[in-house]
């Protein structure tokens, strides 16, 4: 108890001071590049859940983003909630196509429900280019009030609702590490069928993992058209998200909870400062490469590192 | 809509042949995935990789697609040689395969991709042969060269792959690995060595296609997501490691999104194809054909 205290307490100062902080700095700018690494905070903390703890990849980060995306902009037009619904829709949604994935193909081996996420992406992006109502290929727009009471400005309030959400998620991270699920799901990872044969319910486990993983992830993208102020396609559907939300949790220490925090921190920092130099697609293959170097020969990651081998 | 049969029949035929591209596809990842059991989640980019080279080397060398897909293929040989030789050395020899063995897949697909954007920019390249307009014509029925050649020779590549896995002994061992690697060893023959070979081959079918491709229809670097979905769910339906269940399910699969294409537009395609994987790792992950495990 003490040490979750801990967590929650210190996690709630270093928000308070990043906030402080950048008042201090009184730069819009400072907002959008603290969003850009936070929203990839949440992404690359959702990942772990399935990824990290139970060894089942997900590569289709950028379609359970551009659900929650694409959540809020329904919610949105239809019943003309904001923000926060929104979120909590993109959730509900993302979440179930989490679950209903996950249902359909995780009793085979892992890399079938792999393959189904990677293809999945490609799915969704065929719905909503097809989908009129959230404005199809052209996109869609969000408009958005200036300024909000209690913030400063508009992009001070967004950043701080990110920052918020990656809390969170890295609490839940912690939460699920800590608890008979996470070390359920480890179990899982080293050995399936030995988990299986002690009575740890592989099934069961893996669809709370799934859902849980894809609803962070939807919420991670609920923000998003807010953020930008128009939507497409392309844009939420974007190869990088998919990309960063496993290079950061493997680059950082996947199956930690602290892993994916410091992989995106230091990973989207990065993004962050080097498109401002260079040009984007030749980061994003930076990024590719930092991957495949990365699992290759620091397979733990960069807390890997710290910590003796087991 | 009233119903059409000389449309029907056409979207039929039409599918057919498109499957054949879809089989050359496929039959890569069936030595590869189904085989060897590496998911090479990278083998439709590297398909568009040879779809560029192909552009590339036919507009320099005034070749037809075809040709210079048949010319290039050595190359990526070796090139699929490198990449099982980094793959085997950082996880296959130390069991990390699950996880860190599809990220590197994922990262290698997805270097390839940004890289063909960096070299040739996002918008689509082609190449046409001197066949592309012609269309031969049975009855009600279209027959486009354009189409039919890349499936004839996609149908030529599997069949002559076919021959070297059941005639040759290097085939036979390519099998033998897929059954059980450890027996292999036993008898003097090195079971790396032999999916090595294997993964070279797979890479070298990989860009053929990319060749039948180029033919098909223009290519993007993005050309290659698209068929993540195809050709892995055709490579299940098919029974994994068969390549005669490959070519019936990509047939079959040409088909039915062809069929869907013609009567509710072809921007609805690929969800046919996440569909079928969906529905067959539900209900049939043996594969149409296969026997159940």
């Amino acid at each position: 108890m003490n040490a979750n205290l801990r967590f929650w307490l210190g996690a709630a100062a270093l928000g308070l001071a990043l906030v402080a902080g950048l008042r201090l700095l009184g730069n819009d700018y400072g907002y959008f590049a603290g969003y850009f690494v936070l929203q990839y905070v949440v992404l690359a903390g959702a990942w772990n859940i399935l990824g990290g703890y139970a060894g089942y990849v997900n590569f289709g980060a950028a379609g359970f983003m551009a659900a929650g995306a694409y959540s809020a902009i329904v919610v949105r037009q239809w019943l003309g909630w904001d923000l926060i619904p929104g979120i909590f829709a993109a959730a509900v949604v993302a979440g179930l196509l989490g679950l209903g994935t996950g249902y359909l193909t995780l009793r085979l081996k892992g890399v079938y429900f792999s393959i189904a996420t990677l293809c999945l992406a490609v799915v969704l992006q065929t719905l909503v280019v097809n989908w009129d109502y959230v404005g199809g290929s052209r996109g869609a727009y969000i408009i958005h009030a200036r300024d909000i009471p209690p913030f400063n400005s508009y992009s001070e309030m967004l950043f701080i609702v990110m920052l918020a959400l990656a809390i969170i998620t890295t609490g839940i991270g912690r939460a699920v590490e800590m608890s008979r699920l996470g070390r359920g799901l480890q179990a899982i990872r080293d050995n399936e069928r030995a988990a299986e044969a002690v009575g740890v319910p592989t099934l069961r486990l893996k669809l709370v993992a799934t859902t849980l993983c894809g609803a962070l992830m939807g919420v991670a993208g609920a923000p998003l058209p807010y953020y930008s102020g128009y939507l497409n396609p392309e844009a939420a559907f974007s190869l990088a998200y998919a990309v960063n939300a496993i290079a950061m949790p493997l680059i950082g220490g996947a199956g930690t909870w602290a892993g994916p925090v410091i992989g995106a921190v230091l990973l989207a920092s990065l993004q962050q400062a080097a498109t401002v130099t260079i040009s984007s697609a030749l980061n994003l293959w930076i990024v590719g490469w930092m991957l495949v170097i990365f699992v290759a020969v620091a397979p733990r990651g960069i807390l890997g590192w710290f910590r003796k081998r087991t | 809509m009233e119903f059409d049969l000389s449309l029907l029949l056409n979207g039929i035929v039409s599918g057919l042949l498109l499957g054949g591209l879809y089989a050359a596809a496929a039959s890569g990842l069936a030595v590869s995935f189904g085989m060897l059991d590496i998911v090479n989640i990278a083998h439709p980019a590297l398909m568009v990789t040879g779809a560029f080279t192909v552009v590339v080397l036919g507009t320099w060398l005034g070749l037809d697609p075809l040709v210079v897909a048949v010319l290039q293929a050595p190359l990526f040989y070796v090139f699929g040689i490198g990449i099982y030789n980094a793959y085997h050395h950082f996880f296959e020899k130390r069991g990390d395969e699950a996880l860190q063995g599809l990220a590197f897949f994922f990262g290698v697909m997805f270097i390839i991709e940004v890289g063909l954007v960096m070299a040739f920019g996002p918008e689509q390249r082609f190449l046409d042969p001197s066949y592309a307009y012609t269309t031969w014509r049975i009855g009600d029925i279209d027959l486009p060269l354009r189409m039919l050649v890349p499936g004839l020779f996609a149908m030529a590549c599997i069949g002559g792959l076919f021959l070297y896995l059941h005639r040759s002994f290097t085939g036979l061992a390519i099998a033998a690995v897929a059954q059980d690697a450890e027996a292999l060893r036993l008898m003097a023959i090195d079971p790396v060595r032999i999916k090595r070979l294997a993964f070279g081959i797979s890479i070298a079918l990989a860009s053929m296609a990319g060749g039948a491709l180029v033919v098909v229809q223009p290519v993007e670097p993005s050309s290659g997501q698209v068929f993540i979905g195809r050709v892995f769910a055709i490579c299940i339906m098919g029974g994994m490691a068969s390549l005669p269940g490959c070519i019936m399910a990509a047939l079959l699969f040409g088909v039915v999104e062809n069929v869907t294409a013609t009567f509710f537009g072809p921007s609805w395609s690929p969800a046919v194809a996440f569909g079928w994987l969906l529905l067959v790792l539900a209900f049939r992950p043996q594969g149409l054909f296969g026997k159940a495990a």
